[in-house]
């Protein structure tokens, strides 16, 4: 009887899955604006599109029969600081134009929105002219502190793990077993002790950095699954989170890291005098640059082929029509999407644990404390 | 024809990359194999360097582009 009901509950968050798979297969085939999508540059057109951030959440957008597009979703603030000052407004009064036709007045302040980026036009102007590269001539771009989609992302992540850990947390008080979600966050966190911070850091000094590991760990790993759904977040695929995420790594192990770590990175024991200033420049510049940008750009560029690779899956059915008829293609980017999906939700898992196992590595690298010199290898 | 030499420097990056995943997988294999009881280790040893190897064929391919 139990086995049968965890079987029912099993098929039902699979047949969940396989339809948010099939929503995401129809939201790679939607056109994003204008035309149908049907050649290969509208295709590589509409990923980038998705890959960027956007000041709108849209969920899905369509042609109706009289030729209108309409796009699904809701607007969120754009809020800039301008030449006169901080400005607010709803990104639906942009219309989804962008491409910096609509001019949106709002304080006697002039705006126009290109390729996702918010540009505010010189006074005078009524209008955006662009030159022969496509550059705008008479308006120029301003501090954005939008809630766009990627931080919107991030706010709902935030909300999320504020509360399923809170209710963990209060679990507690009630009794040493956790009920309800806790019961799955509780592995989880374990996990992160007891096979990331533990061994990397040390029994002596893991518990103070067990804050930032948990947070960094569920951040990524929540954002990256959210990438997956059909919603389309793709927030650890933009660059500026992942360099955040890499400074705070570095901030952290530099800022704690012990006598010894400091001795053996400027002056290191044991080896020539010559060849010691050497070293410490080595040293220095892989623990300042090489080492967060390798966590930056791992991060960044994992996320961001996944989701290519996807939707680009995804858009062989559209490619493909002419030479293999409707069903065959159909068939064939079907099943490879879902091949690669499910790869995919094991490369969000596997990056977020790498991210947090390599953190852990080097900010154990820094806190480390040897016995004597001579200890050392 | 034309083309940019980037494509050919990202085909020796993915070959580069290949031949270096090939080689962690091929071992933490074998080392398993030997000593079944250590395949936790090897396999966290095995994905950290794969990671690692990861990180730097990335970073080659998102500066050449």
């Amino acid at each position: 009887m139990m086995i049968a009901k965890k079987s029912i509950k099993f098929v039902a968050i699979l047949a969940l899955v396989f339809t948010s798979f099939n929503a995401f297969a129809g939201g790679g085939e939607t056109p994003s604006k204008g035309g149908q999508i049907n050649t290969p540059e509208s295709i590589k057109g509409y990923i980038k599109h998705h890959l960027a951030d956007s000041h709108d959440f849209t969920l899905y957008s369509y042609t109706n029969d009289a030729g209108e597009r309409k796009h699904v979703g809701f607007p969120l603030p754009v809020i800039v600081w301008t030449s006169k000052g901080l400005k607010t407004f709803m990104s639906s009064a942009f219309h989804h134009n962008d491409d910096g036709h609509v001019v949106v007045e709002k304080g006697g302040v002039k705006f126009a929105k290109i390729h996702s980026k918010i540009y505010e036009l010189e006074a005078d102007a009524e209008h955006v002219s662009f030159d022969e590269t496509h550059h705008a001539t008479n308006a120029h771009r301003v501090l954005d502190f939008s809630i766009t989609k990627s931080v919107f992302g991030m706010l709902f992540a935030g909300l999320l793990m504020f509360l399923g850990f809170g209710s963990l947390a209060k679990g507690y008080k009630k009794g040493a077993i956790p009920t309800g979600v806790g019961r799955v966050l509780e592995p989880l966190v374990l996990y992160v002790r007891d096979e990331i911070a533990r061994p990397n850091i040390g029994e002596k000094k893991y518990k103070k950095f067990m804050p930032y590991l948990l947070t960094v760990f569920f951040f990524i790993w929540i954002l990256n699954l959210l990438g997956l759904t059909p919603i389309g977040f793709n927030v650890t695929g933009q660059i500026a989170v992942t360099v955040c995420l890499a400074l705070f790594t570095a901030v952290i192990y530099l800022t704690n890291g012990s006598k010894d770590f400091w001795a053996h990175t400027l002056w290191m024991p044991g080896v020539p005098v010559v060849l010691r200033p050497i070293l410490a420049v080595i040293e220095l510049v892989g623990f300042v640059l090489i080492k967060p940008f390798s966590l930056l750009v791992r991060l960044f560029a994992n996320i961001t082929a996944g989701h290519f690779v996807v939707m680009s899956l995804i858009a062989l059915m559209i490619v493909l029509k002419k030479d293999f008829g409707p069903v065959a293609s159909t068939g064939m980017s079907f099943v490879l999407a879902t091949f690669i999906m499910v790869i995919e939700v094991l490369v969000a898992f596997l990056q977020a644990f790498i991210f947090t196992m390599l953190s852990a590595l080097f900010i154990g690298m820094a806190v480390e404390e040897h016995e004597h010199d001579h200890a050392h290898h | 024809m034309t083309g940019t030499l980037n494509l050919i420097g990202a085909g020796l990056i993915v070959i580069g990359g290949g031949i270096g995943l090939g080689q962690i997988g091929g071992k933490a294999m074998e080392g398993i194999a030997r000593q079944p009881e250590a395949a936790g280790k090897i396999q966290t040893a095995m994905i950290i360097i794969g990671a690692l190897l990861e990180g730097l064929a990335f970073g080659a391919l998102i500066l050449g582009r």
